[in-house]
Formats: C-alpha cells, sequence, structure tokens
C-alpha cells in the first residue's frame, strides 16, 4: 500500500489514478497510522511552495515524515513540489524552510533568453546523468511532462540523477537513498511516466 | 529542448460534447466525452483543455462528473475552465484531478483572484482564458466587449502572476481560415509567459503558422473529433514543416 501524502495540494487524485492504473494500491491521506503502516509515501504537488509546506507543517505531518523516510528508510517519492519540499530552502514568493533532507535551494528560473518562457510548461527530453533503478528500461532523450517556475538547485550535483534544458540546466530528478524526487509529472507522462512510477513500485 | 504543444480542446455543454462557432454551440459531437479522451490519449495528445460553456449553471454537475470521470482516463494534463469565479470551484476542480485551472471572465472582474489562486496553487496552475474580438477584450462567454486592448490586459495579468495565456479571437473560432495570427504575434511580444493559440484551425497549416507565430502551444477542438488519428497525423505534419514537438 503507497501513503499519498494529502495536505489540501493539488492533483492528488491524478497520482492516485496513476497507480491504480498500473494496478497499485494506494491510499490518499493525513492520518499517521496509516501512513506508519505503508509501504511506500508519495508526495505529489501543485500548489505554492510556501502554503503547502505549512500545511504540511499545521498538520504534524513533517515529524511523521522525517520519522518514515529517514527513520524506518521507507522508499519517498516527491513529484514536483513534493521534490522541491526535499530543499533546505526556497524562494517562491517569500522564503520558506523546507525538509533539509537533500542540501540545495529552490530559486526562480531566470532563463537568459526570452524564448525559453517561465513557467517551463510542456514536454521536455532529459538527460539521464546518473543511474538510477527509477530510469530502469527508459530511454535517453525520453519526454517528460513539466509544470513549474522554479528549479532545485542542489548544492552536490551528486544527487541529481537527471536534467534537461530550459535556458540553463533545470534539475529534473534527484536521489539519495531511499529518497526519490522527479521534478516532472510521472502522473500525466503518459506511457513513460508510468512506467517511472512502476520502477518505484519495485523498490517496495 | 522545451517541445511545441499540441492540444485538443472538449466544448462541453450540458455534459456534452459540442462543436463551436464562434463560441455559438449547437452541434453535439460527442455524446459521452470520456470516449474522446480515450482516443486523444492512445494518439498522444500533448495536453486536454475542458471547457464547460453552459448558458447557465443548471448543468454543473454534469460538469462535475465530465471532470472526474476525464481525470480517470487521462494520464496527460488536463486543464478546465468555464464559470470558474473563486477559489472554492478552482480547488474543487484540483480536487476532482485537474491539473491546471482556467479562468476568464471572473478574473477580469475581480483581477485578485489571479493573485489568490496563485498564492495557493502556484502561478504554473493557474491559466487565464482571453477572449478578443474586434480587437478587444470580450468576457461572459463573448458577450460582453470591453473597453481593454488584448494586449494590454495580457501585460496585466502577467504581472498579477498567471502562469499561461489561452488565447481565442471569437471571429476566427470555427470560422476554419486559422488563427488571428497578428494578435498571437503581438501578445506573445508583450508577455514573458507562454501563450496557447486557439480558434480557426481547418488544416494542419494552421497549427505550424500558430507555431511559427510565436505560440508555445496550438490547440483547436472541432477538427480533432472528425479525423481518425487526427492527432498523430498533425503532429507528423508538424515535424514534416521542421516543428519541435514530442513524436
Amino acid at each position: 500500500m503507497i501513503a499519498i501524502i494529502d495536505y489540501n495540494a493539488g492533483n492528488l487524485k491524478s497520482v492516485a489514478n496513476a497507480f491504480k492504473e498500473i494496478g497499485e494500491s494506494v491510499i490518499v491521506t493525513d492520518n499517521r497510522d496509516e501512513i506508519e503502516n505503508s509501504d511506500a509515501i508519495v508526495v505529489p504537488g501543485v500548489g505554492a511552495f510556501g502554503a503547502c509546506i505549512n500545511s504540511l507543517r499545521e498538520k504534524d505531518l513533517i515529524v511523521v515524515l522525517e520519522d518514515q523516510v529517514l527513520g524506518s528508510k521507507k522508499p519517498y517519492l516527491g513529484i514536483c513540489l513534493g521534490m522541491q519540499f526535499l530543499a533546505r530552502t526556497s524562494f517562491e514568493i517569500g522564503e520558506h524552510r523546507g525538509l533539509g533532507w537533500i542540501n540545495g535551494e529552490v530559486r526562480l528560473i531566470e532563463p537568459c533568453k526570452k524564448e525559453f518562457r517561465v513557467p517551463h510548461i510542456g514536454w521536455n527530453n532529459i538527460e539521464i546523468v546518473k543511474e538510477s533503478i527509477l530510469f530502469e528500461g527508459i530511454s535517453e532523450d525520453s519526454c517528460f511532462y513539466f509544470l513549474h517556475s522554479y528549479n532545485f538547485y542542489c548544492e552536490y550535483e551528486d544527487y541529481i540523477s537527471s536534467i534537461c534544458y530550459h535556458g540553463e540546466d533545470i534539475t529534473a530528478s534527484v536521489e539519495c537513498e531511499n529518497i526519490f524526487g522527479v521534478q516532472f509529472h510521472p502522473e500525466k507522462s503518459q506511457k513513460n511516466g508510468l512506467d517511472i512510477l512502476r520502477n518505484f513500485v519495485k523498490i517496495i | 529542448m522545451l517541445k511545441k504543444r499540441l492540444i485538443a480542446v472538449l466544448i462541453i455543454a450540458d455534459g456534452q460534447v459540442v462543436q463551436s462557432v464562434q463560441f455559438k454551440h449547437t452541434n453535439v459531437i460527442h455524446w459521452n466525452p470520456v470516449i474522446a479522451v480515450d482516443f486523444f490519449n492512445k494518439w498522444a495528445i500533448d495536453e486536454i483543455v475542458v471547457l464547460d460553456v453552459s448558458r447557465d449553471l443548471s448543468s454543473r454537475n454534469k460538469f462535475y462528473d465530465v471532470v472526474f470521470e476525464l481525470s480517470e482516463k487521462c494520464f496527460c494534463p488536463l486543464s478546465v475552465g468555464g464559470w470558474i469565479d473563486d477559489l472554492d470551484e478552482a480547488s474543487r476542480f484540483l480536487d476532482i484531478g485537474a491539473d491546471k485551472i482556467i479562468i476568464n471572465t471572473s478574473a477580469f472582474r475581480k483581477i485578485d483572484l489571479i493573485t489568490d489562486c496563485v498564492e495557493k496553487f502556484g502561478s504554473q496552475c493557474v491559466v487565464v482564458s482571453i477572449d478578443v474580438k474586434y480587437d478587444l477584450v470580450c468576457i461572459d462567454r463573448g458577450r460582453e466587449v470591453t473597453k481593454i486592448h488584448p494586449v494590454i490586459w495580457a501585460k496585466m495579468v502577467q504581472d498579477y502572476g498567471a502562469g499561461e495565456i489561452f488565447l481565442n479571437d471569437i471571429e476566427y473560432d470555427g470560422n476554419r481560415k486559422g488563427y488571428n495570427l497578428d494578435l498571437i504575434k503581438n501578445v506573445v511580444n508583450a508577455v514573458d509567459i507562454p501563450v496557447i493559440a486557439m480558434g480557426g484551425v481547418l488544416t494542419w497549416w494552421h497549427l505550424v503558422d500558430g507555431i511559427n507565430a510565436g505560440a508555445a502551444a496550438v490547440a483547436a477542438a472541432n477538427i480533432f473529433h472528425y479525423t481518425e488519428h487526427s492527432t498523430k497525423k498533425a503532429k507528423k505534419f508538424m515535424i514534416e514543416y521542421g516543428i519541435d514537438v514530442r513524436k
């Protein structure tokens, strides 16, 4: 059972639908017991960083996540904002403290040329820079759907598993032991995306 | 590199997919919208837009059902618009499976709605739809022509945080002569956010023209329903003419 964390952000249902499509049972929850009883944790995200991290905090979910992911080493998949939460700080409308599990900062994409418009919306091909179980069977240059204005600038490049280009290098995915993050939306990236979710399920 | 997008638009009135000709909606194309989405999924569409163009809110529950059902089948991005006039309504669509919300008339009447949505959902989630008639912004489903020029309005919505603009010229809508290319060029040059072109596509050439005029994405409704494997064919054509789209 995969726990999809409910923190009042959008698109939880899309993520649940995608896992159901690949035959995985999910529960959308903010309940401590249910999260503790799950095999893996997924944090989706359509929302603004500040509002959403505050919502996690108000629901006392940060302690639960730290306990489960850092303590019990349960697999964690953060999608879009769920990946950006891993950073120490975000500068999306103000300055906000993140989970700080992977050192880095979330800052606005500031492309050099006008042709690279922000938000970065649409299908972009990724370059896999580190071997990862998430990308097993995914061909180099595959396209995924991106929908964001902010980039996760990792302090240590070792944690970056793929990048894409949009006027600057965008961190497309990060990985550190049992912690995975993807900036793109696997639940919205048709076949390639569902393959990523299948690979994540394999870890459980 | 970011690909140019091909977007299929489902115009929904009273829970059914209808044809749009200058914002008049008479022909029913699909009784069940989910069937249309099933096709588009298979044909590698990049994004789906669903708009409720019903004349009043009496069939609103049917529209919620449509969005709910579509999202179960739609493994590509789904944007939803029509009659969204406050934060609660926007939240509701995100809860039932939309990825982006599209606002139009209500953004014009109370521009703070854009900022409110951006603060809650992030600007990547907020699309402002701009309808144009006689070179002026037009609201209320094409019924009220304002005194504001679309370029000025486009800049304003960007300043208020909108993440994308969905641009439609009502005179061109369903008129099969292609997009209003001058309008696209002017808006694209005035803003830094992506612009989606909509309204008037009859041939695949029109899609190429729209991208060459500067649109980040080209959208169409009627044309995709009448051709088998339509979106695949459209993309093949676009690639032949040098447009970088996802295969």
